[in-house]
C-alpha cells in the first residue's frame, strides 16, 4: 500500500522543551490512523507540523511523495490536507452555508475582478459551488440549518460542521483533532458511523487524535502513541491493547492515588 | 421575495435618489448641497476603511494618507495649465509635470491607482505579520505622506497648495461615484472573496487552514482600500477646489473610523447612514466653536475645538453601549423592510383586537 502521508525524524522544539521528538509515521492510504496518547504528549504539535503552522525544527514531511515540511498552511491545504482544531474553530458569525462556500474558495478559478463583478463565468461558478456546498450539506445532515449562523448551532453539530468546511476543500488526508471532544457516548457512537462514512463516501484518508478508546480501537486501521513526545509504539488495535507500555502510560492501570 | 421584485424595488430606489438629486441640484443653496456631497465623498471613505477594517478584520489608519494621495493627483493633473505659474509663484512647478493636463475622470482613476500601488508598498512588509502593527504602520505612513507633500515644492507647492482646482458644483459626481461604490461593495462582499475577507476577520488560523492565503487576501482588500479612498480624496479635491497638506491631518482618519464605528463595522447600510448622520452632525455642531453668550454672559466652554470634544463623547457612547455601532453586522434589505412592516402591521391589529377587548 502506497502512504500518503510521510513523517521522517520530525523534531519540534519551542526553546528548551522539545514538544515532538524523532517522530516518524506513515499514514496508508484509505486507512483511518489515529495517535493517542495523554495530554500534553505532543499530538496536535504534530498536528500543526503536517499543516504547516508550525515549521519542525528538524525532520521532513512528505505529502503524496512531496516534501511540504516549508509550506505554508493555505498551500497545504490545497495540496489536499484538511482539518478540523481540537477547540472548534468554525466562523462563528458567518452562516452555516457561508463556512462551507468559504472552504470552497481556494478552488476558485474565476479572478478577481470577474468574481467581485459578478461576470456570467464567475456566477455560473458560484451557483456550480452552491449547488456542491448544498450537496455536502445535505450529506452531513446539516440543510436545515444551513441559513443558521454557525454559533447557534448545538455543539454536535458545529463538531459536524467543522468536519464538512474541511471535506468541502475536497481534501485527501483529513486530520481530525479530537473530534470527539465533549461528546457524550451515544453522540460518540453516531460520530464513529459517521467517520466511516465520509472516508468511504469521499474516498480519503484520516490522521485522528482522539481520546475516546472505544472510538479509536473500532476504526482504527493503525495507532501511534505519544508520550512526551515521543514514539512509544505503533501497531493495529489489538496490538496497542496488549502493549505494556501504552498500558503505563495512558491506557491506564488502575489508579489508586 | 423573489428576484424580480427586488429588481424592481431596486430600480425604483435608484430612480428616487437621481430624482432627489434632480430637485435637491435646483432647490437647495450652495450650502446644502456642499454638505450633500461631503455625505457622499465620506460615505465612500467609509466604505473604503470598512472593507478593510470591518469586513477583513485589519487595523488599518492610513486613509488620510491614501486621501491625500487621491486628491493631490487629481489637483496637480487638473488645474489649468495657464493657472500653473500663478499658484506656483514661490517655486515653479516640476517642468515636466508642468505641461501635463489630464481631464479629471483619469486624473480620478490615476489617483486610485497609485494609491492602490503605495497600500502594496507598504502592505508587504506589514501584513505579513500577524496583529496590530497595520495600524502604527498605516498611521504612519499617512504622517509621511503629509509631510512629504509639504516639502514636495516643485509638486505640491508645499504647504501654500493647489488653488484653483476645477470644481463640481452639482450633485452628479459625488453621487454617482458614491452609489457606483455601493454597487460595487455590495458586490464584492457577496462574492467568494468578500466571503474569504469575512474569513479572515472571523478567524485567521482557520482561514489559512481552508486554503486561504492571509496575505494575498489582505493585500488584496487593503489595495482596493486604498483606491477607493484616493477616489473619496479626487473628489474632495474637486469639491473643495483647493487642497493643501493641513487638510490630511491624520486626525481626518478618524471621522472616518468615527462613521464605522457609528455604522458598524462590517455594515454597509450602516456606513452610509453614519456617514450622513457624521457629515451632517459636524456641520450642524459648528455653533459650539463660535463663542456664544447668554444674557450678555459669554459662556467660556464655547471655543474652537468644542465641537470635536462632543463628537469624541459621542464616540465613547457608542463604544461603551452600542458596541456592535447603529447596524452591526446586519444590512438593510429588501426582505428587513418587508419584515418590519409585516410586524408593524400585525402589531397595529392585534392592538386593535386587544382594544375591543377591553371595552
Amino acid at each position: 500500500m502506497s502512504n500518503v502521508l510521510k513523517l521522517d525524524d520530525v523534531v519540534m522544539r519551542f526553546g528548551g522543551v522539545v514538544a515532538v521528538n524523532n517522530l516518524s509515521l506513515e499514514v496508508n492510504k484509505g486507512s483511518i490512523v489515529a495517535l493517542i496518547g495523554p495530554n500534553g504528549a505532543g499530538k496536535t504539535t504534530a498536528f500543526n507540523v503536517i499543516t504547516g503552522v508550525y515549521m519542525p525544527t528538524s525532520g521532513k514531511v512528505s505529502f503524496e511523495g512531496k516534501d511540504i515540511t516549508k509550506e505554508q498552511p493555505h498551500k497545504i491545504a490545497k495540496l489536499g490536507i484538511a482539518r478540523t482544531f481540537q477547540n472548534i474553530r468554525l466562523f462563528k458569525k458567518l452562516t452555516v452555508m457561508d463556512n462551507v462556500l468559504i472552504a470552497k474558495h481556494l478552488h476558485l478559478k474565476s479572478g478577481l475582478f470577474g468574481t467581485a463583478l459578478h461576470m456570467p463565468w464567475a456566477v455560473k461558478e458560484e451557483k456550480k459551488m452552491r449547488e456542491e456546498a448544498e450537496a455536502l450539506l445535505e450529506k452531513v445532515g446539516l440543510t436545515a440549518v444551513k441559513n443558521e449562523m454557525a454559533s447557534s448551532l448545538p455543539y454536535g453539530q458545529q463538531r459536524h460542521l467543522e468536519i464538512a468546511r474541511a471535506l468541502a476543500t475536497s481534501p485527501q488526508l483529513l486530520l481530525l483533532d479530537e473530534p470527539a471532544a465533549g461528546m457524550n457516548p451515544q453522540e460518540t457512537m453516531e460520530l464513529t458511523h459517521f467517520i466511516k462514512e465520509i472516508k468511504d463516501e469521499f474516498n480519503i484518508t484520516i490522521l485522528m487524535i482522539e481520546h475516546h478508546m472505544d472510538l479509536v480501537m473500532e476504526i482504527s486501521d493503525d495507532i501511534y502513541v505519544l508520550d512526551f513526545g515521543q514514539l512509544i509504539a505503533h501497531g493495529t488495535p489489538e496490538q496497542i491493547q496488549r502493549n505494556e507500555k501504552v498500558i503505563q502510560a495512558y491506557l491506564g492501570v488502575e489508579e489508586d492515588a | 421575495m423573489n428576484k424580480r421584485t427586488k429588481l424592481l424595488l431596486n430600480i425604483a430606489a435608484l430612480v428616487v435618489v437621481i430624482l432627489f438629486i434632480i430637485i435637491a441640484n435646483e432647490l437647495f443653496d450652495s450650502y446644502i448641497k456642499r454638505i450633500l456631497n461631503l455625505c457622499a465623498i465620506y460615505t465612500i471613505l467609509g466604505l473604503s476603511m470598512n472593507l478593510v477594517n470591518g469586513f477583513t478584520g485589519l487595523f488599518s489608519l492610513g486613509q488620510a494618507g491614501f486621501m491625500a494621495i487621491g486628491a493631490y493627483t487629481v489637483a496637480i493633473f487638473t488645474v489649468p495649465i495657464e493657472a500653473r505659474s500663478l499658484i506656483f509663484y514661490l517655486k515653479p512647478m516640476n517642468a515636466f509635470l508642468s505641461g501635463i493636463h489630464i481631464p479629471f475622470v483619469p486624473a480620478l482613476l490615476l489617483g486610485g491607482v497609485i494609491a492602490a500601488l503605495f497600500a502594496w508598498l507598504i502592505g508587504a512588509p506589514v501584513l505579513r505579520l500577524r496583529g496590530d502593527y497595520l495600524a502604527i504602520a498605516t498611521l504612519g505612513f499617512s504622517e509621511i505622506i503629509r509631510i512629504v507633500f509639504t516639502n514636495a515644492q516643485t509638486i505640491t507647492n508645499g504647504a501654500l497648495g493647489i488653488k484653483n482646482i476645477p470644481t463640481i458644483s452639482n450633485l452628479w459626481w459625488t453621487w454617482s461615484i458614491a452609489l457606483l461604490t455601493i454597487f460595487f461593495m455590495i458586490l464584492l462582499i457577496h462574492s467568494s472573496y468578500g466571503r474569504a475577507f469575512k474569513a479572515i476577520r472571523e478567524d485567521e488560523i482557520a482561514a489559512e487552514a481552508m486554503g486561504i492565503g492571509l496575505f494575498k487576501h489582505k493585500v488584496i482588500s487593503f489595495m482596493i482600500g486604498a483606491f477607493m479612498a484616493a477616489i473619496g480624496g479626487g473628489l474632495f479635491a474637486a469639491l473643495l477646489g483647493t487642497v493643501d497638506p493641513k487638510q490630511f491631518y491624520f486626525t481626518l482618519t478618524y471621522n472616518f473610523l468615527l462613521i464605522i464605528v457609528l455604522g458598524g463595522m462590517g455594515s454597509i447600510s450602516g456606513t452610509i447612514i453614519s456617514a450622513f448622520i457624521v457629515t451632517g452632525g459636524l456641520e450642524w455642531l459648528r455653533f459650539l466653536d463660535e463663542p456664544m453668550s447668554i444674557g450678555g454672559i459669554n459662556i467660556a466652554l464655547f471655543r474652537p475645538g468644542l465641537r470635536m470634544v462632543v463628537f469624541s463623547i459621542l464616540l465613547m457612547i457608542v463604544v461603551l453601549f452600542y458596541r456592535n455601532g447603529l447596524m452591526g453586522q446586519r444590512e438593510i434589505t429588501w426582505e428587513a423592510i418587508g419584515e418590519f412592516f409585516k410586524k408593524l402591521r400585525t402589531r397595529k391589529t392585534r392592538n386593535a383586537k386587544g382594544g375591543a377587548k377591553v371595552e
